[in-house]
């Protein structure tokens, strides 16, 4: 159980970064991007390509990212200059995407053109790296000790993930927290909130919309890249459903940490993520339950997390009207008390 | 040198089908630096249109749009934004409602600059952001990070009217800003406006539906009708100028009674 959730952990700090990216253009953008399904599988092919090539996997991540920024600007140039709507373009995107994607990873193949997905599991990762480097410290057997020590039975093999994408994630979210205060972010929010207004001010909406599309599936393709390395294993299926996955991410977060300023919107999408994975790691224990439900249970969290809180927020007005209706009788009950005290006087 | 020159503009809309309209008809117009003009007019008669025109929200079929001599007519919205400040008439369009009464006015604040990865907001602009607000006299400048879309009609426009100004456009365009709003904000809002304007000697082209607010702010003023400009009213003669002088204008050069339309007298 406790290393089930570890592992969700884990993860769920990984795919935060791709939650963050859907937060740009769902929720900054006010764009709906569904890029997220291609892009993912488009960082995490060219990563896994690359890396069974033999390049450096921190360059391999790099490129990942700046291929997934690509994408999006694409999709932003559908959308901007092609005139086409924003779903549809984003639609078109992942379709091509799907084949660009094979491409990709046929790059690692000697003799197909096309490859439908890569193992990793010999190859050096960002993680296996990392975790030379972190052994050498000795923290995993001083915390596992201590887990021992309290009784768990057993324990995660190494802390060195967890931390190095704490780490990660962490700066991600101050450059994001960062750059949308920037005057540059100050007009990509803007365009999502009053196009109009923002071109009044002299700003070049359809650029802003393109780069902030770049920006968010660079951030998709990052997360899609350190995935293929965490599990080893990078699959052209890898990214359906994936903008389900962040969308899901952001609300829950929102739904429960709020949304009063970026600083804090931002924290509650990684939350969002984390809390994600640790629904799913539990969903799948259920015995009734298998792994080809995954998408099935994905789109039951979802359509929870969107519709438990307006029920909520429902149920909260009701109450505090029925409550503000008991006030306003108490206090004319009295005032009539008053009056009438005063008439039997007179 | 005129600053800004309309010349020979045409507009028709849904050209070819049942719905076509004249929009804008052999449009002439020029404004001298600091001219202050009123524009009046039914609605349909084209001043909006031509208030698009102007800010490249439309572009002309006909004609060309000159400022400060260059030739703008074909430039994009955005990159004519350097030089056009605008409040338009719905207090909603001109500010970004889920963001901060600092953060608008900093975007504001970039009009005519590159925007580039410096903070939009930072200690001195905050200084003189509040210094700007202060003028309002509606106590904004401390709520600086309050969401606009908290601000009532009468606040949003007034912070719309201080953002379309503060950076000195050449141009500032007022498409009916206070038509949306209460008696005593409108009020509040002309004044303000008036205010703004002298302050910085805007040239400045004002849509509106109440007579008497055209005559009172401005130095010139023009009527519209039918997508012409039917009556154009100088330095010299606008001071003198009253509500029936314009009635009787109008019957005068129409042959018909002005569309008796209570907005049209406020």
């Amino acid at each position: 159980m406790f290393t089930a959730l570890f592992g969700s952990v884990e993860q769920g700090i990984i795919y935060a970064i791709m939650a963050l990216g859907v937060y740009l253009t769902f929720r900054v953008l006010d764009f709906p991007d569904l890029t997220v399904d291609g892009s993912f599988v488009t960082g995490a092919g060219t990563a896994a390509m690359m890396i069974v090539l033999g390049y450096n996997p921190i360059l391999a991540t790099l490129v990942a990212t700046v291929a997934g920024f690509i994408a999006g600007c694409m999709t932003g140039i559908l959308h901007t200059k092609g005139k086409i709507n924003p779903l549809l373009a984003g639609i078109l995107m992942m379709i091509a995407l799907y084949s660009i994607n094979l491409r990709i990873m046929g790059l690692s193949s000697d003799t197909g053109v096309t490859r439908p997905n890569i193992p990793l599991l010999n190859s050096e990762t960002i993680f296996s790296t990392f975790g030379n480097f972190w052994s050498g410290l000795g923290i995993d057997s001083v915390i596992s000790n201590a887990l021992k020590s309290m009784g768990l039975a057993t324990v995660p093999t190494t802390w060195g993930i967890l931390a190095l994408m704490i780490v990660v994630t962490f700066i991600i979210k101050l450059i994001v927290d960062w750059f949308l205060k920037t005057e540059v972010g100050l007009a990509i929010r803007a365009t999502g909130d009053n196009k109009r207004m923002i071109r009044s001010f002299s700003a070049n909406t359809d650029s802003l919309v393109i780069l902030g599309l770049g920006i968010s599936n660079g951030m998709v393709a990052l997360s899609g890249a350190l995935i293929a390395q965490y599990t080893k294993f990078a699959d052209v299926g890898l990214g359906i459903g994936m903008i389900v996955v962040g969308l899901a991410s952001v609300i829950i977060g929102e739904a429960i940490f709020g949304t009063k300023s970026i600083v804090r919107v931002t924290f509650a999408v990684i939350a969002g993520a984390i809390i994600y994975r640790m629904i799913y790691a539990l969903a799948l224990r259920v015995k009734w339950l298998d792994s080809g439900d995954m998408k099935l249970i994905t789109a039951f969290i979802v359509i929870l997390a969107l519709v438990i809180p307006q029920i909520v927020s429902k149920y909260k007005e009701k109450k505090r009207k029925a409550k503000r209706l008991e006030e306003r009788m108490a206090l004319q009950k009295a005032k009539l008390k008053v009056e009438q005290g005063g008439n039997g006087l007179a | 040198m005129a600053l800004l020159k309309l010349d020979g503009i045409n507009k028709v809309f849904n050209e070819g089908t049942p719905d076509e309209k004249i929009a804008l008809d052999n449009i002439n117009l020029n404004l001298a630096p600091g001219d202050f003009v009123t524009i009046i007019g039914s609605n349909g008669a084209g001043k909006s249109t031509m208030m698009n025109m102007i800010s490249g929200a439309l572009t002309p079929d006909f004609g060309s749009v000159i400022i400060n001599g260059n030739d703008l007519t074909r430039l994009p919205e955005y990159k004519r934004a350097v030089h056009i400040g605008r409040v338009f008439q719905d207090p909603m369009a001109g500010t970004a409602p889920t963001m901060t009464i600092e953060e608008n006015l900093a975007i504001a604040y970039s009009r005519n600059a590159k925007r580039t990865l410096r903070f939009g907001v930072d200690k001195k602009r905050r200084e003189f952001f509040k210094a700007s607000l202060e003028k309002l006299h509606l106590n904004l400048e401390n709520r600086l990070n309050a969401k606009v879309g908290l601000l009532s009609g009468g606040e949003r426009q007034a912070l719309s009217l201080l953002m379309a100004t503060f950076t000195k456009p050449s141009i500032l365009l007022l498409d009916e800003h206070t038509a949306a709003l209460d008696p005593s904000r409108a009020e509040l809002i002309t004044k303000l406006t008036k205010k703004l304007v002298e302050e910085s000697k805007l040239t400045t082209l004002m849509v509106t539906h109440n007579m008497q607010q055209a005559l009172d702010l401005g130095n010139r003023l023009i009527m519209m009708d039918k997508g012409q400009i039917i009556l154009e009213v100088g330095e010299n003669r606008k001071p003198a100028l009253t509500i029936p002088d314009l009635m009787s204008e109008f019957e005068h050069i129409r042959g018909e009674k002005m569309n008796s339309d209570r907005a049209l007298l406020g």
